[in-house]
């Protein structure tokens, strides 16, 4: 028993209760011993690397100062089937081999395969994915197989000693407690104390001022775009101004962004704008209105368009994504990410999903070279609803 | 003998410059050709369209003005004749299979009413194209319905936007130039040639993408690929959970 853990008891000894865990002490500590001794020509057995101690010089089990003692443990010494467990055990290796194999060759991949292309980092994370999979899900199976197959299955109970410490020990926590901070004169020197208290006080305030960092606030930026009076509408991608003359087949729609902004991507992500052109008597025109003024929902304002020329805010009035899936037979405007489906005739109004606001229409005309212009900005602010959104 | 030879290079010279002219310009059609056409349009359209292309109220539209190219995208990628009346037409093998008979029903619509023409081979090539400007023009007006890599996608009312990945070059052209369906047109002046040849360049390069593992699941990326080993994974572990922690019976109790 020589070679088990049997750190010092305190008090153990003159109380005759044990107050140490009994599963870390051996039985001749309490001058008991185990129902199968070792003989002593055994005392130092031959152990095997990566097991633990012999099963005698642990027990698991409680022990009420020898009052009671349950039964000594009987574990099935053989499997009930020992050809078939003769089988798992090779099934359990082979899983095990082949975990290892596959290890093996998870490290010949890491080494092999380059990275230094998409397409070898393609190939690099598959080989690496599948041989680092393989490893894990063999030694999974290998040990759930093991443990289902070859190790007896019997239910045991084990009895536990209760969570709190003795009253001794608590009694004990207590004196030494109190007589360090006794020893440390903590209250009879306030000088001391309260310099201590006033020295950690800007610590606990300094991770209020890390919130400053979370600014600056985006004051009335969320409010307009990049858009203003004159700015030709550029067709995204390619960068050239557009006429209405080149706009011309029914149906159509290009993606349009500020002239002098397109390669902007904070401006780009609020000011992105449709354009479409339907035919002549398929919108549903309301009353003019001055750019950045009041419009009436559910139509188009008349002098925004251009020959049927409309623009709305590509950014989705939902969560910012681009709503630009146009179904030229319906008109929808549907937005990929939550379905939100606009309707493009009667000034892209809501006609499902979560967004509850119409994409801002841009007000646009034509300059003297008949290039289409934005007139002014967009008459509310674009995209998802904000805290400040008035 | 000079003269037979010269006369054999004649002829084998008109006949291949002949063969030429058909091929670089479907378009331009003689007389023939569009016989030939008009009966194909009786046989195999003029039910739903009527017998002179006229369209019928709720039934099928007007093909007076659509032209040759929206001719050839919708019977070369098998959408026409339409299987059944239902949202979108899908793509289907082609009921008309010789290119000769489709060029020749797109003569007679061309000759109706004019239209865009049938792209020539050159107008669709990606020789030279700028796959750079092709990728932002085709993320800006087209990924939102077709995906980024042309993987294709829903849209409402069982509508969808079609894969592009079995599309030919001149199909794809076509399809810009004509808006089919739900699809909104984008004509030369809008997306110039030069633009189309770029998107379709970018189109059909990024097919040849290596896909190591099989599965592009259209190249969404993290929010496919997490959904897929999400619901996957989720099924495997409770598979194995409830391997793991079967009772094994034994014989003897």
């Amino acid at each position: 028993m020589s070679d088990t853990n049997s750190p010092g008891m305190p008090g153990a000894g003159d109380s005759g209760e044990p107050s140490w865990p009994e599963y870390l002490t051996t039985g001749e500590a309490h001058g008991t011993t185990p129902a199968d001794p070792e003989p002593e020509g055994r005392r130092a057995p031959h152990r095997v690397i990566g097991t633990p101690p012999p099963a005698q010089a642990r027990t698991l089990l409680a022990e009420d100062a020898g009052e009671r003692r349950p039964a000594p443990r009987e574990l099935p010494a053989e499997p009930d089937d020992p050809d078939r467990a003769k089988r798992m055990e090779k099934v359990v290796a082979a899983c095990f081999i082949i975990a290892a194999l596959a290890g093996l060759a998870f490290l010949v991949f890491y080494g092999t395969i380059g990275v230094g292309s998409i397409t070898g980092a393609l190939h690099s994370n598959l080989a690496l994915g599948t041989s680092l999979a393989l490893v894990f899900l063999l030694l999974g199976i290998g040990a759930t197989l093991w443990v289902r197959h070859l190790m007896p299955t019997v239910e045991l109970s084990e009895q536990r000693h209760p969570m709190a410490s003795t009253a001794q020990e608590r009694e004990a926590f207590k004196e030494t407690f109190e007589e360090g901070a006794d020893a440390s004169q903590f209250v009879k020197r306030p000088i001391i104390r309260r310099s201590l208290i006033a020295a950690t006080v800007p610590l606990a305030v300094a991770p209020i001022f890390l919130l400053r960092d979370l600014g600056p606030l985006p004051g009335t930026s969320l409010d307009y775009t990049v858009w203003r009076k004159g700015l030709r509408l550029m067709v995204y991608g390619s960068g050239r101004p557009i006429t209405s003359a080149e706009f011309n087949s029914p149906g159509g729609i290009i993606s349009v962004g500020p002239e002098g902004f397109l390669d902007d991507d904070d401006a780009m992500a609020k000011a992105a704008v449709t354009l479409i052109k339907f035919r002549p008597g398929e919108l549903v025109f309301g009353p003019n209105a001055r750019p950045g003024g009041a419009t009436v929902p559910n139509t188009v304002v008349p002098n925004w368009t251009v020959d049927n020329i409309v623009g709305y805010s590509k950014i989705c009035t939902h969560l910012g994504c681009p709503a630009a899936l146009y179904d030229q037979t319906s008109h929808h405007i549907l937005c990929p990410c939550h379905q939100s489906t606009f309707d493009a005739t009667q000034g892209a109004r809501v006609i499902f999903g979560p967004a509850t606001r119409p994409l801002p229409q841009l007000p646009i005309g034509v300059d003297a070279q008949g290039y289409l212009i934005a007139l002014g900005d967009f008459n509310q602010p674009v995209g998802p609803s904000y805290w400040e959104r008035s | 003998m000079v003269a037979f030879v010269l006369v054999l290079i004649g002829v084998g010279y008109a006949v291949v410059t002949s063969g030429n002219a058909s091929a670089s310009s479907p378009a331009a059609a003689n007389a023939a050709q569009i016989a030939e056409g008009r009966n194909l349009f009786l046989s195999n359209c003029a039910t739903c369209h009527g017998d002179f292309a006229e369209g019928q109220p709720n039934i099928a539209p007007s093909l007076i003005g659509v032209g040759a190219a929206a001719v050839d995208f919708q019977v070369s990628t098998g959408r026409m004749p339409a299987a059944e009346s239902s949202a979108e037409n899908d793509r289907k093998p082609p009921h008309i299979k010789n290119p000769a008979q489709i060029r020749a029903l797109a003569a007679y619509i061309q000759s109706l009413g004019g239209g865009p023409p049938i792209p020539s081979a050159a107008q669709v090539s990606s020789a030279g194209a700028n796959l750079g400007l092709g990728q932002q023009l085709f993320v800006a007006n087209c990924a939102a319905c077709h995906n980024f890599v042309g993987a294709g996608g829903a849209l409402t009312n069982g509508k969808f936007g079609p894969s592009l990945v079995p599309s030919t070059p001149t199909q794809i052209y076509e399809a810009m130039l004509t808006g089919p369906e739900a699809m909104p047109v984008f004509n030369d002046l809008t997306v110039t040639p030069q633009e189309k040849r770029d998107i379709i360049a970018y189109v059909t390069q990024v097919r040849a993408q290596p896909n190591p593992g099989g599965f592009s699941l259209g190249r969404v990326g993290p929010v496919t690929e997490g959904l897929v080993a999400f619901l996957g994974l989720l099924l495997f572990m409770v598979l194995a959970a409830l391997w793991i922690t079967a009772k094994h019976r034994k014989t003897h109790e």
